[in-house]
Formats: C-alpha cells, sequence, structure tokens
C-alpha cells in the first residue's frame, strides 16, 4: 500500500514558505541598491549607515536596559511562582494562581496594551520606561512560570526532605539542593523572558512616552516611514542575535536534570 | 497529635501563601484592575484633555452600535476565520508528515517549525511588506506572467492581510496538530485502507477525528491572537484591511478618546472569551460523555 505524497508537498512547500521571505531580507541587506529589486553586489554599505545612526543607539540602550531589568525581576517572580503552583498544586488558592498566570499566555497583546495604558492613566503614573518595565515584566512572569514549572514537573520532592532530615535548614535547602536543580530551567526561561522584552511591540507602543523609544519602536516607524535597507541590516542583526538566544535555551531546556546538575 | 497536625498545616499554609504573594499581588495589581478598569471607563465620558471625565454615560456604547464600526467587527471576524481555516488547511498534512517522519527528520523539522516562531514578529511582518512591495519580486513575477496588471497593488487590502497572518500564525498552528498526530495510532488508517477506504476516506473519517483535540487546539491558539491583530493590518492592510484593533489604537493615538477605546476593547474581550468559553463547556461535556460510555478520559 502506498502512502500518498501529497503531506510531504504540502510539508515543504509551507518550508518553503516560512524560509524564504527571511532569506530574501538577509540577501537584501547586503544589496547597496537603494530600491531592493536588482543584486548589485556585496556591500556593507546599510550596516555602515546603521552603526552611525545616533536614534538607533538611544533604541538600543532603552532596550538593554529595559530587558536586562525586566529578566532579573521576572526571573524571581517566576520562579516563585513555579514552584508554589507545583508543591501547592490542587490547593484553590493555586488554581486562582495559574488562571491568572495563564491569562497574560492567551489574551491578545493589544488587550493587555490597553488595559494597562488605562491603569496607568488612570493611576497618574508618567509613561516612559518604568512603566515599560512593569509591562514586560507582567507578560514574562508567566512565560518564566511556565518553563521553570515545566523543569519542576520531573523533580522529586523527596531530595529536599532528605536535606531537611539531614539537618538544612528550609532556607539552605532551598539555595543549596533545590536552586541549582532547577538552574537550567530557570536560566531557559531568563533567556525567554529577555527575548521577548527586546521583542516586544505592541504592549510598548501603547505604554511609551516620550523619550522611551525602544528598538522595535524604532523598527516600526523605520518600517511606517521607510528606510527599507537600513531595516534589512536591522533585521539581521536582530535575527542573529535571537537565533542564537534561542538556541542556547533550547540546548538548556532539552538537557536532562542528571545531567545539569553533574558538576554540582 | 491533633494540634500538632494542625500546627504543621498552619505553616504549610502560610509558606504557600508567602510564595505565592508575590505574583499574585503583581497580576492582580497590573492584570486583573486594568482589565475591570476597561470595562469601567466604556460608561465614562471622554474629557477634551485626552483623558477621562467624571460621571457615568451610555453614550459612547451608543456610538459603536453604527454601520462603520459594525463592518470593522464583521471584517475582524471572517479574516481571523479565514486566516485559522488556511492555517488548519496547511497544518494539517505538515503536522502529519512531521509525525510520521524518521527520528532525524521529525527534530530537524520541527527545529524548522519552531525557528520563525522565534524570530522577531515585526521582522517577519516587514519581510513581507517588502516582498509585496510595488518595485518587489513577487509584483514583477506575476507582472512577467502576465497575471496582473501595472496598475495592481499587492498591498494594502484584506488579501494581503490575511496572507501575512497565515505566515506569522502557521507555526503555532502546526505544533499542536503536530503534537496530536505524534499520539495517533497509525495503524488504525492502515486498517481502514485494508478495509477498502480510499486514503482521502481514511484520511477524513479516522486520522482527522482522531487529532480533533489538536485541531481545537491549534483553532484556539490561532482564532484569538487574530481576533487582537494590530500590526498586520497596519502595516500592510491599509484602510481597506483595517481591524478591530486598528481602531482601539487610533482612538488611543489619533482621537486621544480612551473611553471609545475601552469601549471597542470590551467587544474584543468578549470576542475573545467566547471562543475559550465554548471550548470549556465543551471539553466538561466530551468528559460526562465519556464517564457516562465507560471511556477512559
Amino acid at each position: 500500500m502506498r502512502r500518498s505524497r501529497f503531506p510531504i508537498v504540502v510539508t515543504a512547500v509551507v518550508m518553503a514558505f516560512f524560509y524564504l521571505p527571511i532569506f530574501i531580507l538577509v540577501a537584501n541587506s547586503f544589496n547597496p541598491a537603494r530600491f531592493s529589486s536588482r543584486w548589485q553586489g556585496f556591500s556593507l554599505i546599510w550596516y555602515a549607515r546603521l552603526f552611525e545612526s545616533p536614534e538607533i543607539w538611544q533604541a538600543l540602550k532603552n532596550t538593554l536596559i529595559i530587558a536586562v531589568s525586566v529578566t532579573a525581576v521576572s526571573v524571581v517572580l517566576g520562579t516563585a511562582a513555579a514552584f508554589a503552583l507545583h508543591r501547592y498544586g490542587s490547593s484553590r488558592l493555586q488554581r486562582i494562581h495559574y488562571t491568572l498566570i495563564y491569562q497574560p499566555l492567551v489574551v491578545p497583546e493589544i488587550l493587555m496594551g490597553i488595559s494597562l495604558l488605562m491603569f496607568f492613566v488612570a493611576a497618574g503614573v508618567p509613561l516612559g520606561l518604568f512603566t515599560i518595565f512593569l509591562a514586560h515584566v507582567t507578560f514574562c512572569v508567566s512565560y518564566v512560570a511556565m518553563t521553570v514549572l515545566a523543569r519542576l514537573q520531573d523533580f522529586d520532592f523527596s531530595v529536599i526532605e532528605a536535606a531537611r532530615d539531614l539537618g538544612a535548614s528550609p532556607w539552605q535547602s532551598a539555595r543549596k539542593v533545590l536552586l541549582p536543580m532547577l538552574m537550567p530551567g530557570i536560566v531557559a526561561g531568563a533567556l525567554l523572558a529577555f527575548t521577548l522584552s527586546v521583542d516586544d511591540f505592541v504592549i510598548t507602543f501603547f505604554v511609551a512616552g516620550p523619550g522611551s523609544t525602544t528598538l522595535p519602536l524604532r523598527i516600526y516607524s523605520m518600517i511606517k516611514y521607510g528606510a527599507p535597507p537600513m531595516i534589512n541590516a536591522l533585521s539581521t542583526l536582530l535575527l542573529a542575535v535571537t537565533l542564537t538566544a534561542v538556541l542556547l535555551s533550547q540546548r538548556l531546556a532539552n538537557r536532562r536534570y542528571d545531567a545539569g546538575n553533574s558538576g554540582t | 497529635m491533633g494540634s500538632k497536625m494542625g500546627s504543621s498545616l498552619l505553616r504549610r499554609r502560610r509558606a504557600e501563601w508567602l510564595v505565592s504573594l508575590p505574583t499574585l499581588v503583581w497580576l492582580g495589581l497590573f492584570v486583573v484592575i486594568p482589565t475591570l478598569l476597561v470595562f469601567v471607563i466604556a460608561f465614562r465620558p471622554a474629557n477634551p484633555y485626552g483623558g477621562i471625565g467624571g460621571g457615568w454615560t451610555l453614550d459612547t456604547i451608543r456610538a459603536l452600535w453604527t454601520p462603520s464600526y459594525l463592518a470593522i467587527v464583521g471584517r475582524t471576524l471572517w479574516v481571523s476565520l479565514l486566516t485559522t481555516f488556511l492555517c488548519l488547511v496547511l497544518a494539517v498534512p505538515t503536522g502529519y508528515s512531521i509525525a510520521r517522519a524518521s527520528t532525524k527528520w521529525r527534530n530537524r523539522l520541527l527545529l524548522l517549525v519552531i525557528v520563525p516562531f522565534w524570530t522577531s514578529f515585526l521582522v517577519r511582518v516587514f519581510a513581507w511588506k517588502s516582498l509585496l512591495h510595488p518595485e518587489g519580486p513577487i509584483k514583477r513575477v506575476l507582472e512577467a506572467l502576465g497575471l496582473v496588471g501595472p496598475e495592481t497593488t499587492l498591498l494594502y487590502n484584506p488579501t494581503a492581510v490575511v496572507l501575512v497572518m497565515v505566515y506569522t500564525f502557521l507555526p503555532f498552528t502546526i505544533l499542536p496538530i503536530y503534537a496530536a498526530a505524534e499520539k495517533f495510532d497509525f495503524r488504525l488508517v492502515e486498517a481502514a485502507r485494508d478495509l477498502g477506504a480510499r486514503p482521502f476516506q481514511a484520511f477524513r473519517r479516522v486520522f482527522l477525528p482522531g487529532i480533533r483535540r489538536g485541531i481545537l487546539t491549534a483553532f484556539l491558539v490561532v482564532f484569538i491572537p487574530a481576533l487582537g491583530s494590530y500590526i498586520i493590518p497596519d502595516l500592510v492592510g491599509g484602510p481597506a484591511g483595517e481591524m478591530l484593533g486598528n481602531k482601539i489604537a487610533q482612538r488611543v493615538f489619533t482621537d486621544r478618546n480612551l473611553p471609545h477605546a475601552s469601549a471597542l476593547s470590551a467587544i474584543l474581550v468578549l470576542a475573545v472569551l467566547a471562543p475559550l468559553i465554548a471550548d470549556l463547556t465543551l471539553q466538561r461535556k466530551n468528559k460526562k460523555a465519556e464517564i457516562i460510555m465507560g471511556e477512559a478520559p
């Protein structure tokens, strides 16, 4: 009995559909032509222009300040949340907790952006880097919590009890036993939070104020008001950075925890 | 003994509250209160300075009941439904062949599906904007083939919106379909073929029902964010391709009318909740039916 070739053909078409646009974009970033319709040889001119632009550097600085602080705060909050969800799983409090953490993952970004904007306006918080920070932590916590929770699923809590029996204080057993075992999950969550913060446009767009332009906001206005070859170059750099982060986090998330723990 | 157990239970409760409190407070403050606020502000008047006035009014809600808004709501629904349908049509065969591939190819294909999922959303939309540009490659090819005239614009219409939305949402559709297909027992398809079913019949009557849970998840994962689309209709849709998300942003940034934006967002919240609640009730009903029929859940 011969299997139909149809699904394989569709799969090949889908993969081409995924990668051709990105491929053309990366190729065009090295094309000196203003309207990238014809290949005019390899050039780094758009990269040079990009590095000369002070707005890009300012936007990059803002993006990194936000992403680093968001990652730090959401990793702490998200890890504590994942621990609570796993340890006290079936209680009513944790069911509410889970629903709350799940919500930012399903609700469309624009709703989160608009509701936070209303909240900041009503509360009289001036819009700027700080409001972007608050907004980013709000959705990053959920992603960190889910990543760490996945890691906790195969954690054996009798190890903690053994540490306690051997005289460790609750704090010691958490710091010296639980934390090292959870580390790969936490690092994967941190990379995820960092990437999401660096990449976010919609929510940032709503809660940003004057002088708090981030890289995606900058890219958006470049797309909207036209500077195509420079965006090609910037996009290519961005792709390189996120791809590295993804591959790193994939590797960490996939590592079994006995392997992850072999160093300690 | 009883009191000792009581006190350890109390300690457990206290520890539970202690680790849960930070996220509960944070998400309560920045998710629950803002969401409720959207509904409250929809009933407030706007003030001329772009803020929120005092008192209560139904004017905003009345202002929404006009043909132009209803047309936007209608377009948002059909663009999202069409996107979801096309994603499913492409994702089912792809998920199927990934699930049937050898381990080596399966991992490769999965990585290929996951990578676009992570690359910057804006970058992916921009890539399509330059492809569809009047001087871009697609227009040239179509013109050379005589399929379109020099006046046709590929950008700024609902078709461009659907195309780019399918592009950005397809990875999210493939993953749940693949997850369901991977658990599917393919011997059932072979049995159907042995009993005389044609390939398409076996696919439609055996495989599709077998992965229906994955199809439902994929549907929700695409349909819900599609309803809230903003970037794609804004960058490739133009006025003819506007969706609810664009109207919300216009009310905020162009007219500075927050109550209007709130009322539109409230409609979006309800549109998002409807399929989620439908899915939950459906699941509950299925579970009940399974218990009655004595099947394992």
